[in-house]
């Protein structure tokens, strides 16, 4: 506080407060310096996937045709015979993700309809961090519930699924971006302005055509960029798939086999043995930078849904 | 007034009790939807409790992993993870605030702010095992620190970083734009006028949005699987350098072993982790009421 005061009384004491001054503003050209640098670390850390993932990609495909990667319907790199075809793997993941996604998107967007247009205030207060808790539990919490409730489940319905299936992993991906769906989505429809609602309902309609034709419709950039933001969520979902659908990549259809997703691929062959330079090792990356490059371009396009759709109110 | 209400009201009564009755069976379709993620928490939390309540115990608390389920603790997992937290805050924390005040206070409106607040954006959105290839490669190896919790906690703190930036920004967003004038009005320097007065004010905001964050932290496993934490470790780390494991990846662990008894393990394992999430994110909770009540 006495600093505020000195800086604002009159600067006219001579040489002392011209050194001040001079010796404060340093001072504060050395703050800005060092937060800048710190808001650059993000940056960095950008470059730095990229530049990893890039180089030993690069590896990889010195070794291997990228035809062979895209096109080649087997993927058997840590066998004697190797097969480098990321087909089985993109597969698993999206099979898991389009799974959660016909759970998620239907159910996360209705409770987004009831907690904005329907929950009263208190409500709401419960409602709302059921919703966070759900969303906080680690996802390993999740692998486990999948093998040891649903898989089970799953198998008293349709006993010749295998233990490991993509079947379990998709209900639990989809609980687990249910909260992304619907606090994104809810964030949408509440940012409606109240004088849309009450045009409709003045002419009469009833809660659920305000809600359908009047609140979605001028919140859909919001709910369609939560959608792709949760599936993209679902693709990159790790822990929860490895333990649940299983090691083994199997280009499928039938969510009651076992599967392997990219991001199992990655913990498996990391858990195991995987010598720094082999081709082994550049497949981490390999399937890595495929992971990467699916995920970035569903967050960009949701970002662009999100700008280009946007109903400007007021 | 007349031409638009004419439809709606000559409708005839069969259609309005159609449309009345289609709203309410909407209302319980909602309802219901919103209950499916409630009941998917209530179930899951009791699955785990019936599983692993029973193997609660201090010694559990006390021992440390074994290939003999009946002696298997926690110890060594939750020393792990209480370290990894530590580090990890201390690390994320000053970088993350230093960048949401780079950002909200100081940064011109240039392409070079654009650039960097999207980048934000989008970083927040990479897989967590793709951070994990990061730090495999950045601080396992190029740095040669080995397998150690600085790796870890490092790994873990690029990780959580946008998430802490973003809240704090939004935190400093908030504080009043007349303190900050009222403040410069009085002489203040750009630095006094952030550390003297917005960065008190959105300090509790600043605070839950980090202990969220780290929250996630704790419950990660694959990048930790990445830097290679280890699932199985007898001895509790003495120092940053020393190999670790966590509960999430103990957990892992016990989950992946096909017998009943392991899985017993871990679900009193997990038990542990989210009895430790809880605690966290009540103080999250606790700080935001403190905050709104001041305002």
């Amino acid at each position: 506080m006495s600093e505020v005061q000195l800086a604002a009384g009159p600067a006219t004491s001579g040489p002392a407060a011209l050194s001040f001054k001079r010796h404060r503003s340093l001072k504060e050209q050395v703050i800005g310096l060092i937060l800048f640098l710190c808001a650059a670390i993000s940056t960095l850390i950008t470059v730095g996937i990229v530049a990893v993932l890039l180089r030993e990609t690069l590896g990889f495909f010195a070794e291997v045709s990228i035809v062979e990667f895209l096109t080649n319907t087997q993927w058997t790199p840590l066998y004697v015979e190797k097969n480098f075809g990321i087909l089985p793997l993109a597969a698993g993941s999206f099979m898991v993700a389009v799974g959660a996604a016909v759970m998620a998107v239907p159910v996360g967007l209705l409770t987004a309809i009831f907690l904005s247009e329907y929950a009263g205030v208190r409500l709401r207060a419960v409602l709302k961090p059921m919703l966070e808790i759900l969303a906080g539990i680690p996802t390993v919490v999740y692998g486990y519930f999948a093998l040891t409730f649903i898989t089970p489940l799953i198998r008293s319905a349709f006993p010749e699924t295998d233990v490991f299936n993509a079947a379990s992993a998709s209900i639990v991906v989809g609980v687990m971006i249910i909260p992304t769906v619907a606090s994104l989505s809810e964030d949408a429809l509440r940012a409606v302005p109240a004088a849309l609602r009450e045009g409709a309902y003045g002419l009469g309609a009833t809660k659920l055509e305000v809600s359908t034709r009047v609140v979605v419709p001028a919140a859909l950039s919001g709910v369609i960029a939560s959608f792709i933001l949760a599936i993209s969520r679902a693709i990159g979902e790790t822990m929860a798939v490895t333990i649940a659908a299983g090691a083994l990549p199997n280009l499928t259809l039938n969510p009651l086999e076992s599967i392997e997703t990219m991001t199992a691929y990655i913990v498996q062959a990391s858990l195991g043995d995987t010598p720094h330079g082999t081709i082994e090792y550049k497949t981490l990356y390999a399937v890595g930078m495929t992971l990467f490059l699916i995920t970035l371009g569903m967050n960009v396009l949701s970002q662009w849904v999100l700008s280009r759709f946007r109903e400007e109110y007021q | 007034m007349s031409q638009t209400r004419a439809p709606l009201g000559m409708s005839g009564r069969g259609r309005d009790r159609r449309r009345r009755v289609a709203g309410a069976l909407f209302a319980i379709l909602c309802a219901a939807a919103t209950l499916v993620g409630v009941v998917a928490l209530a179930v899951l939390l009791t699955d785990v409790i019936m599983d692993g309540s029973h193997r609660l115990s201090v010694d559990f608390l006390t021992s440390f992993a074994s290939r003999f389920p009946e002696r298997a603790g926690v110890k060594a997992a939750l020393v792990g993870s209480v370290w990894i937290l530590g580090l990890t805050a201390v690390i994320a924390f000053p970088v993350s605030v230093a960048a949401a005040i780079y950002l909200e206070e100081y940064a011109p409106k240039s392409w070079v702010t654009r650039l960097i607040q999207l980048n934000i954006a989008n970083l927040a959105g990479v897989p967590s095992i793709v951070y994990g290839m990061l730090g495999l490669t950045l601080f396992v190896r190029a740095l040669a620190l080995q397998r150690s919790i600085l790796s870890g906690a490092l790994t873990l703190s690029i990780l959580i970083l946008p998430v802490i930036i973003m809240a704090s920004q939004e935190a400093i967003r908030a504080v009043p734009r007349s303190l900050r004038e009222a403040a410069y009005g009085l002489g203040a320097t750009r630095w006094q006028v952030v550390s003297l007065q917005v960065l008190p004010m959105a300090m509790p905001g600043i605070l839950t949005g980090t202990i969220l964050a780290l929250s996630r932290a704790v419950g990660e496993t694959a990048p930790l699987i990445m830097v290679g934490a280890v699932g199985f470790l007898a001895f509790t780390p003495s120092g940053v350098m020393d190999q670790f494991t966590v509960l999430p990846l103990q957990i892992y662990n016990w989950i992946s072993r096909p017998q009943e008894e392991f899985h017993q393990l871990a679900a009193a394992g997990i038990l542990v982790l989210l009895i430790l999430l809880l605690t966290m994110n009540a103080t999250a909770i606790i700080l935001r009421n403190r905050f709104r009540k001041h305002h």
